[in-house]
Parts: structure tokens; C-alpha cells; sequence
């Protein structure tokens, strides 16, 4: 790990000022992806500014029609909370699912979609179940938020405050983990609300993506079986040491099966 | 006053004290006054010429000690890392052997390669000065599969070896296997790949190093399974330290697997450092450095081939390896896949002819040497591979044609074919123990009951022999060993009755300060907690090979005993004297010494403390104190063996195999500590299911580059890969040890990956699988079942 300044603003506007002022500057939320970058010396940014101490970012609150959660709420109080897991159930089985248990101690749901790993969990679930994404500035919408490989609408000196979830009529998520990473080869949310179907796949592509082929044929028929024989375009899957792009996409139709299934109950 | 603990009983190891409460000392916990910090550059390069190097902006660098290169080792004149084997071909021609300078001269033959060393205040200070080095690479393609690199016109490693081909070596008679496969009824055959592995110990290794200028000594802390073999090989071989000079010591080390077994460049680099510097100097591998630079294990492309008659009776078995040295011979690399592997071919089986040609093949990887089981499993495998095949092939029952050719218990000793004589054993009685404790009579409303959850299960055999209790001296001669491989121990017994064993053996893991006090125990009479075991320091202990191939009770276990059975010799002379009695009438038993026929007796303690206060002692024909000392170099080695049940199911809408079901019952003769067996066999079945399932270094060809250098894409097998295992032992005393122990550190490595993969071809068998290449992963299955056009999926 190479020396950095490191700052701990207790206010938004500060962090987002240091952010902007200090040139090769990164957030730190719960820093379970970008500590060991630092410690192999992949990165080596000027300065850190830590998230932890900053007012109102953290806890789970609920808003009728909607569940809010802080950016830096770890992955460990959304599995557990009693408010996901009666409104979201999927939502708090994902985050139950992310990496181990020291990791959805100190990993936060901001850190995670900020990340945008193409294999993390969270991005599935905000972009299956069409979450908000509430940032320092503005609120932008879970399907303009994430771009690609690592790549998200975040402007520079923006900061993600807490990401707001739509409650759905049921949804649900399965995932298919790396043996080894315990990422998502291939994670599949599926979430049914009243004016249609949404499915968000992560781990088998560059980036979480959504089919709409299996949406349409789940909002005619929330069934298994009405996307048994939907195939996935192998173009542009990731194919690896761990799953080659046939076998990825051959997943996200068995994992969206499985997902259905778990949102039946 | 404890208990006397002894043999076959089950204490608590004595070692956990410390480990579980925090308090081990390892390399990385010990600080040195004045203490440098080094780190090793390495080569992000498979393969290049190394054209230069210029130091000059890392040694400007804040905090920078020095800047060491493989130009300093050759200003220095230092030697070439030793190999401890030289093997020769069918001709007698030795090995290709060529130079591995601790750091590299002139070419990089594998990323990791070492290219400099950087000492400094600070491993950041060492670290970012590293990145200041510039380095001038000239690349060329690497080569890393062993079908490739001994194509013609594949990049050379060595100018002076030819096709990559260290040696064409072979063993067993050629023309007796042609004529049995000429007139087989049937002949099986099978191509199959032995995945290369990394071994992972918890521990990353390290060392410290330090020169004492008043004395003129050195000091090595490494994390090390066998001190005093370091201390040889980088004393005399590579530094040219007399030995009286150089003490290495291996503290509290956190896992071998072979992995530490080796005499490593990074050792001889920083013990010449510390002189170079005058400051004692630290390294500790990252997990990341650990990838790229522990040897490797296993590695192998093989074609095998088995004739068997009309009844399933083998008459030959004919196999022939292509071995992945990777770009160096390591301490034991070319002895693996020969010695280690030809003579295992036979099995626990009657096989009247066996031919093995091995080529063992240089590439642009990490060094392959030994990994727990080092040779054993590979052999196994591909034997109990092909069974399996044959017996398809021919519609024989598995359990059936293995009973057919198995070596009835009577037929011991059992000359093989293959240089091995097995001493002792009964593969048929661990087969019908395996059979019963694994419910096999059942399998099959199991299997039924999977089908209809859309799940494939199936059954794995696996039967096998090892030879470990590495080694009689003489034989290991033979076959290529330049050094011996005996083991000492020293008992000391202290005026009070107390004793400290030192042993030449070192404790990794396997509860050897727990075993060997309980051999002492038993023998002497003393309470357990009053033994204590030292090993792992050149200083404190006389001499030894180390911990590796099974040895540590099997040889050093037996040093021991002969060690205590002195002790009670001069102690019954002592006795003798006190108590006014003929030598020969003296007795000793559960710690007294007493006059046959008599109530008179001597405790222990009053016979040790006689030694040391000798003023009613046999001064005239008798040395005082009570201190013994043995060597013991075996006559054979140990032939654990046993039988291995695996079950497993398969999801085929993912390919996902979950192991089910395990079973071992496992011949490792006398146990001396029952839960330390039962530890050692989960272990190494552990290790060897991962092998089948889960692990598997891979490598991108042209470039050299490990794909697989981290815990998030080398998959070690965890606990929720695992069912419950049922272990037990069938146990055969073996003739020759001293107390019929056989050895278990390896036997579960070496049975299990045979079982898992039998099991998982076995719950394909229906859709035409006859093989499947390990590790049996998710996607792999899928494809196969793809190419095998699965008629349906399970829903």
C-alpha cells in the first residue's frame, strides 16, 4: 500500500468538495473491494475520504410504498433487517448471499453499486427490482445508472446517499456462485410488479443487464416454464477460466428458472 | 505427577495450547534488532532475456539498503540451487540438469521468476523502490503444456535441451508387456490429464535472515519442513557456509503440503543478503507471491493402457506420462513423477508385467516438485481410472474385477514388478469395510431417490498402496537420492525424571508434539506432560531430513524408539548396580526398574537421578547421565493402502457435482494417536477432493501468465464443499518399523481424487461418459453433457 491522505468529513457537501478539490481522490464506503486493490498497489490514489462518519447515510427506512436504504448500510443489517424481509424478501436473500460474513459486515449496498462489479449482487437487484438511485445531487433511475464494466452515471463529486426500492408483487433471486470468488458466475433477479415483469442479470456479461424476451413471457405467464426455452445470445458474455460464455448463458435461463421459482415461494 | 499417555490413546494435542490461544511463533512474528525489510522482484514475463537491469533510481530510493541482482550472485560466485535427485534415462544417461541461479542470469523462464532483491527500512520503502527498477525484458514465447513444449519448434527453454526433454525415463519390462498385451482378451485404454495444483499452506513462507560478524555465523529462520537439509544444500552447495557456521531454524511453521520441502532461492538470496548489508533482514510472501513461486504439484498428460484376459484378470498395465518439471528442477522435482510414480503402478493388485516411460518436461512455469502425496495419486489415479474403464468395457462389476486381481492378504511379502515389495497388507479386508461402512447395498434406492429429484448419483471405487516413510537410504541411492534419508532422534532425560526429545523431523500441522511424547510416554514409563519435543533448529537438534513423504513416524518415530530402548538399557545397568543385581535379571516396566522375581525397584526417576548425581554409580563401566541417542534408516518403506467409497450427486441443468457421501477405511498399521489420524485422513481427502473438483492452476499459453494466482480464481475446496466423512482404520502392522506403524499423512490425498472422479463418471455412465478430466467442474460437467446429448433436461 502506497501513503495517502486520508479525511473523514461528517457532512455531504463536505465530502463531495473533497472529492471535487482533490485531484486522484476516491471514496471509501466499507472498502471491502477497494482496500485490497490498495494493499497490491493496483491503485494508489492520492487521498481516501471515508464515508463512515458521514450524517444519515446509514439504516433502513420505510416509506410505505417503498424501502430505503443508506449507502452505507453493510450488507448484514439488509439480510436481517425484519422490513426487507417481509416487504423484499429477495433483497434481503441477496444481500444474505454477498461474499462471507466479514464481508457483508463492512461491504455496503453504496460501495457496491458505485463499484458496479460485474459480478457483484447488488446491481441486479437495484436494476431487477427498478430501484432509485438517490445520489448527493439528483435521483437517478436504477436502468440509466449502470454503463457498463466498473462504469456508472456517478459525475464526478457526486456521492450516493441510499438507493429507494419499489416494493414488488413478488420477486426473486438465485445465484449461481464462482466456487472459489463466491461472486455471481451468473445471479439472476426476477421481481413481478403490477405493470409487468423485470429481470436483471449479473456475473454473465460486462455488466448487469436486463432480458426482455423473459420479461415479457413472465408477464404473460409468471411461470418457469414460460422462459424454459428462452436461450440466451452468447455475444458479449464473459467467458473465463471459471465458465465459458455458452455455459454462462445456458445459466442465466436455468438461475432465472430458480429465481421464479423462489419468488413463488 | 501426570499420566502416562501411550499408544492408541486420543489426548488433546499438546501444540493447540499455543496455536489456539494466539501464542505460536512463526518466521513472520519475530523481530530482529535492526531488522531490514526485503522483497523479491519477480518476472511478470513466462519467458525472456533478461538484458538488464539498471539499479540506479531504486537505490536512490528513500529508505533503500541495497539492490541485489543475479549479476551480484555471479560477482559473487555463488552456486546453482541443488537438485537432491539425478535421475538417468533407459540408456544411463544422466538428466538434463541445467543451472537455477537464485537469481535469474541472462533468461526468465517463468513469471515469478526471481530477477532482484530490494532491502530496505520498510517493506513499503522496498516495495515502491522495486517499482523503480528498470528492467530490460526481451520477450519471447512461453511455452507452459507439456504436448507442446516437446513439439519440435516449440520455444526452447535451454539452449542445451533439446525438445524441452530433461529425461526419457522408464521403468519395467518393455518386451514382457508387449508379449501380454499380443495375447489379452481385451485391452482398455485411457488419455487422461493430472491437473496441476498449488498447495496453499495457511502460512505464506518467509525468512529472516542474520550474520553474526564476532562469531562469523549466519542465521536462517525459514519456513522450512526440513532445517537441516536447507542448512546442507545452501551451506554447502549454494553459499559455501561451513555448516558449523550456518544455523537454520524452522520455528512454529503454518502448513506444508509439501510446499516447504524444498530448498528455495529466496533463502540462499537473503541469507547473503544479511551479510552483504550487515542487518538482519525480512521477507515475508505475499499470498499473491505465493502463487507464483511455491512449487507446484502434479501436472501430468498421460496415455495409459491395460490388457486384461477373458476373465478380467490384468496382465500388464503399460503408461506412459508426459511430467511438467516447469522451468527448473526443484529440490525433488524430477524424483516425483519417476520414483515416486512407476514404481505405485502395480497397485493392490497382482499385475504380472508393468511398462511406465516417463518424459519429464521443461516449461514456462512454476517449478513442479512435491505436493502431499508427491507422485502416489497420480499413479493412483490413472490405475484406478482404467479399472473402472476395463471393467465397463468388459461388463464386469467394479468391486468384482478389483477382487479378481487383488493381492490376498496371505500373498504378503508381495514382490511387485516394479522394484516394490509390500511388507504387509489386506486390500480385501479394507474393500469389505469400506462396502459395509459406506452402505453401498443401499446405493441404489439412493440413487432412485436422487433421479427423482432430477439429480444423477453415482459411485466411486478407489482402492490403493503407497510407498512412503520416505526412505531406506540404500534403495533411494539406487534410484538417483544424493543424500540419505534416515532420521535421528535424542532423548534426554533430565535429572528429575523429565525428557526432551530433539527429532529431525519437523511439526507442521500433524500433532507431532502430542505423538511422538505419547511414544516416549508409553516406552518410558513418563507422564505425558513431562515430554517435550524439540525440532526444527539446527542448533538444538543433531541432524535430520525433515517431515515429507509420510516419514516423520515411520523413520523419525522409529529413531525415537530406538533412542528410548537405549535409554532403558543404560538405565537397567544403572538399576542393575543400585539394586545389587545381574544386569540380565533387571526388568523395567510402566516406569520401574525391578529385580525379577523381587519387590525391588527403581523408579524412573530415581534411576535418572542417579545418572546425574552419581555417587552410588558404576563409574568404572559407566558414563553418567541418561541421554541416548539413534539413527534409523529403514529397510523398506512403509505400503499404507486402503480403500476409498466417494458419492456424489449431479445436478445436470448445471453440471454442479456435490460430493455426498465419503468413506475410507484406510490400512496405516499401529496408530499411535487415533484423532490425529482421523485429522490427517480428513485432511488429505480434502486435498484430494479438491483436486477433483475444485482446483486447478492454469496457465495462458504464449504468455506465461497464471490465470489462476488468487484464492478468487484458485478454488480451494471449503467446508460446505464437504459432507461428513467416515474414516476408519483396517489396520496391518508393518514388519519392519519398530512399532508397525505404516504412516498417514499422504494415504487420504492419494485415495480420494480416483473416488470422486469414479463416482461422478459412474452417475453419467447412462448418457456414454467414460471420462471425465479433473476437476470436475460445473462447466466441464455441463459440456460433457452437452456433447453426450443429454435427451432431457431435469424438469
Amino acid at each position: 500500500m502506497k501513503p495517502f491522505a486520508y479525511h473523514q468529513p461528517d457532512q455531504i457537501p463536505d465530502a463531495a468538495k473533497l472529492l471535487t478539490s482533490i485531484e486522484d481522490s476516491k471514496l471509501v464506503a466499507g472498502g471491502m473491494t477497494l482496500i485490497p486493490t490498495l494493499k497490491q498497489r493496483l491503485a494508489s490514489p492520492a487521498a481516501l475520504i471515508d464515508l463512515s462518519k458521514l450524517a444519515g447515510l446509514k439504516g433502513i427506512s420505510d416509506g410505505g410504498t417503498t424501502i430505503t436504504i443508506g449507502a452505507m448500510t453493510p450488507h448484514a443489517e439488509v439480510a436481517a433487517s425484519k422490513l426487507v424481509q417481509a416487504k423484499i424478501p429477495a433483497l434481503a436473500a441477496l444481500a444474505s448471499m454477498i461474499g462471507d460474513p466479514a464481508v457483508r459486515s463492512r461491504g455496503t449496498i453504496g460501495g457496491s453499486v458505485a463499484n458496479n462489479d460485474p459480478a457483484a449482487d447488488y446491481p441486479a437487484g437495484v436494476l431487477g427490482l427498478g430501484a432509485t438511485i438517490v445520489t448527493s445531487t439528483r435521483e437517478v433511475a436504477a436502468d440509466k445508472f449502470f454503463l457498463g464494466l466498473f462504469e456508472t452515471a456517478l459525475q464526478p463529486g457526486e456521492i450516493i446517499t441510499a438507493i429507494r426500492f419499489p416494493l414488488p408483487l413478488k420477486a426473486g433471486y438465485a445465484k449461481f456462485k464462482a466456487p472459489a470468488s463466491r461472486y455471481a458466475l451468473v445471479g439472476v433477479l426476477v421481481a413481478k410488479f403490477a405493470d409487468g415483469v423485470r429481470v436483471a442479470v449479473t456475473g454473465a456479461g460486462p455488466g448487469v443487464f436486463r432480458v426482455p424476451p423473459m420479461e415479457q413471457a413472465l408477464s404473460q405467464n409468471f411461470d418457469p416454464s414460460a422462459i424454459a426455452a428462452i436461450k440466451i445470445d452468447t455475444d458479449g458474455l464473459t467467458s473465463d477460466i471459471h465458465a465459458e460464455a455458452d455455459y454462462r448463458a445456458h445459466l442465466v435461463t436455468v438461475m432465472a428458472k430458480r429465481a421464479v421459482d423462489a419468488a413463488l415461494g | 505427577m501426570g499420566n502416562v499417555i501411550g499408544i492408541g490413546a486420543a489426548p488433546k494435542r499438546k501444540e493447540d495450547q499455543r496455536f489456539l490461544t494466539g501464542r505460536g511463533n512463526y518466521v513472520s512474528d519475530i523481530k530482529r534488532p535492526g531488522m531490514a525489510a526485503g522483497v523479491f522482484v519477480r518476472s511478470p514475463h513466462g519467458h525472456a532475456i533478461l538484458r538488464g537491469i539498471d539499479k540506479s533510481a531504486a537505490l536512490a530510493a528513500s529508505g533503500v539498503v541495497a539492490v541485489l541482482t543475479g549479476d551480484d550472485v555471479a560477482a559473487d560466485g555463488l552456486g546453482s540451487l541443488p537438485c537432491g535427485w539425478g535421475i538417468t534415462d533407459a540408456k544411463g544417461v544422466p538428466m538434463k540438469e541445467p543451472p537455477f541461479p537464485m537469481l535469474a542470469q541472462g533468461k526468465v523462464r517463468f513469471v515469478g521468476d526471481m530477477v532482484a532483491f530490494v532491502v530496505a527500512e520498510t517493506v513499503e520503502q522496498a516495495n515502491s523502490a522495486a517499482e523503480l527498477l528498470k528492467i530490460d525484458y526481451e520477450v519471447l514465447p512461453s511455452v507452459v503444456g507439456v504436448l507442446d513444449a516437446v513439439h519440435p519448434g516449440a520455444p526452447q527453454l535451454f539452449d542445451d535441451v533439446p525438445n524441452n526433454i530433461c529425461c526419457d525415463w522408464e521403468l519395467g519390462d518393455k518386451s514382457a508387456v508387449e508379449t501380454a498385451f499380443r495375447k489379452a482378451a481385451h485391452v482398455a485404454k485411457l488419455s487422461l490429464v493430472n491437473n496441476r495444483l498449488i498447495g496453499n499452506p495457511m502460512e505464506p513462507r518467509a525468512a529472516i535472515a542474520e550474520y553474526e560478524p564476532g562469531t562469523d555465523r549466519y542465521t536462517l529462520w525459514s519456513t522450512s519442513q526440513f532445517p537441516h537439509v536447507v542448512r546442507f544444500l545452501m551451506g554447502a552447495l549454494v553459499l559455501k557456509i561451513p555448516q558449523h557456521k550456518l544455523r537454520v531454524v524452522a520455528p512454529d511453521v503454518g502448513g506444508g503440503f509439501g510446499v516447504k520441502q524444498f530448498h528455495y532461492g529466496e533463502e540462499a538470496v537473503i541469507t547473503w543478503a544479511a551479510r552483504r548489508v550487515m542487518r538482519p533482514i525480512k521477507w515475508v510472501a505475499s499470498r499473491s507471491e505465493g502463487y507464483v513461486s511455491d512449487r507446484h504439484g502434479r501436472d501430468h498428460v498421460t496415455e495409459a493402457e491395460l490388457a486384461l484376459d477373458e476373465t478380467g484378470k490384468f496382465l500388464a498395465f503399460r503408461v506412459k506420462t508426459l511430467a511438467n518439471m516447469g522451468g527448473y528442477l526443484s529440490t525433488f522435482g524430477p524424483n516425483i513423477p519417476t520414483n515416486l510414480y512407476g514404481p505405485l503402478l502395480s497397485g493392490v493388485y497382482t499385475m504380472p508385467a508393468i511398462y511406465c516411460n516417463v518424459k519429464v518436461v521443461f516449461t514456462n512455469t512454476v517449478p513442479v516438485d512435491a505436493y502431499r502425496g508427491a507422485g502416489r495419486p497420480e499413479a493412483t489415479f490413472v490405475l484406478e481410472r482404467i479399472v473402472d474403464v476395463a471393467a465397463a468395457e468388459m461388463g464386469i462389476d467394479r468391486v468384482e474385477i478389483r477382487r479378481r486381481n487383488m493381492i490376498p492378504k496371505e500373498a504378503y511379502p508381495y514382490q511387485t514388478p516394479v522394484l516394490v515389495q509390500y511388507d504387509s497388507g489386506d486390500p480385501m479386508g479394507c474393500l469389505d469395510g469400506a462396502l459395509a461402512a459406506a452402505d453401498v447395498k443401499n446405493f441404489g434406492a439412493r440413487k432412485a431417490a436422487s433421479q427423482r429429484k432430477g439429480k444423477f448419483r453415482g459411485l466411486g471405487y478407489s482402492t490403493y498402496v503407497e510407498a512412503c516413510g520416505l526412505a531406506p537410504s540404500r534403495f533411494a541411492g539406487r534410484l538417483g537420492a544424493r543424500g540419505g534419508l534416515y532420521e535421528s532422534a535424542t532423548v534426554r532425560v533430565h535429572p528429575t525424571g523429565q525428557v526432551t526429545v530433539m527429532i529431525g523431523t519437523h511439526n507442521h500441522g500433524q500433532g507431532h508434539e502430542t505423538t511422538f511424547a505419547q511414544i516416549v510416554s508409553d516406552k518410558l514409563g513418563v507422564a505425558f506432560e513431562n515430554v517435550d519435543i524439540v525440532f526444527g533448529d539446527t542448533d538444538r537438534v543433531q541432524f535430520g531430513m525433515g517431515t515429507y513423504g509420510s516419514r516423520s513416524l515411520v523413520v523419525g518415530g522409529a529413531a525415537l524408539s530406538k533412542a528410548a530402548d537405549k535409554v532403558i538399557v543404560k538405565g537397567k545397568k544403572i538399576a542393575a548396580h543400585l539394586l545389587e543385581a545381574a544386569e540380565v535379571d533387571i526388568q523395567f516396566e510402566a516406569g520401574k526398574f525391578s529385580v525379577a522375581g523381587t519387590d525391588r525397584t527403581k523408579t524412573f526417576e530415581e534411576i535418572a537421578g542417579a545418572a546425574y548425581v552419581p555417587h552410588d554409580y558404576p563409574l568404572e563401566v559407566l558414563e553418567p547421565g541418561l541421554e541416548e541417542q539413534a539413527y534409523y534408516d529403514p529397510v523398506n518403506f512403509t505400503y499404507p493402502g486402503g480403500c476409498h467409497i466417494a458419492e456424489v450427486e449431479v445436478d445436470p441443468e448445471t453440471g454442479t457435482v456435490t460430493l455426498v457421501n465419503y468413506t475410507a477405511v484406510d490400512d496405516v498399521g499401529t496408530v499411535i494417536n487415533p484423532m490425529i489420524v482421523e485429522g490427517q485422513l480428513h485432511g488429505g481427502i480434502v486435498q484430494g477432493v479438491g483436486q477433483a473438483l475444485y482446483e486447478n492452476a492454469v496457465y495462458d499459453d504464449g504468455s506465461g501468465q497464471l490465470l489462476s494466482g488468487s484464492l478468487m480464481d484458485y478454488c480451494m475446496p471449503r467446508a460446505d464443499h464437504l459432507p461428513m466423512m467416515k474414516v476408519a482404520t483396517h489396520s496391518t502392522l508393518c514388519t519392519h518399523t519398530p512399532m508397525g506403524v505404516k504412516g498417514c499423512g499422504e494415504v487420504g490425498t492419494i485415495g480420494s481424487p480416483a473416488a470422486v472422479i469414479n463416482a461422478v463418471v459412474d452417475a453419467l455412465s447412462h448418457l456414454g461418459v467414460t471420462h471425465v478430466d479433473m476437476p470436475a467442474t460445473p462447466n466441464r460437467i455441463w459440456r460433457l453433457l452437452q456433447n453426450a446429448s443429454l435427451p432431457v433436461a431435469a424438469e
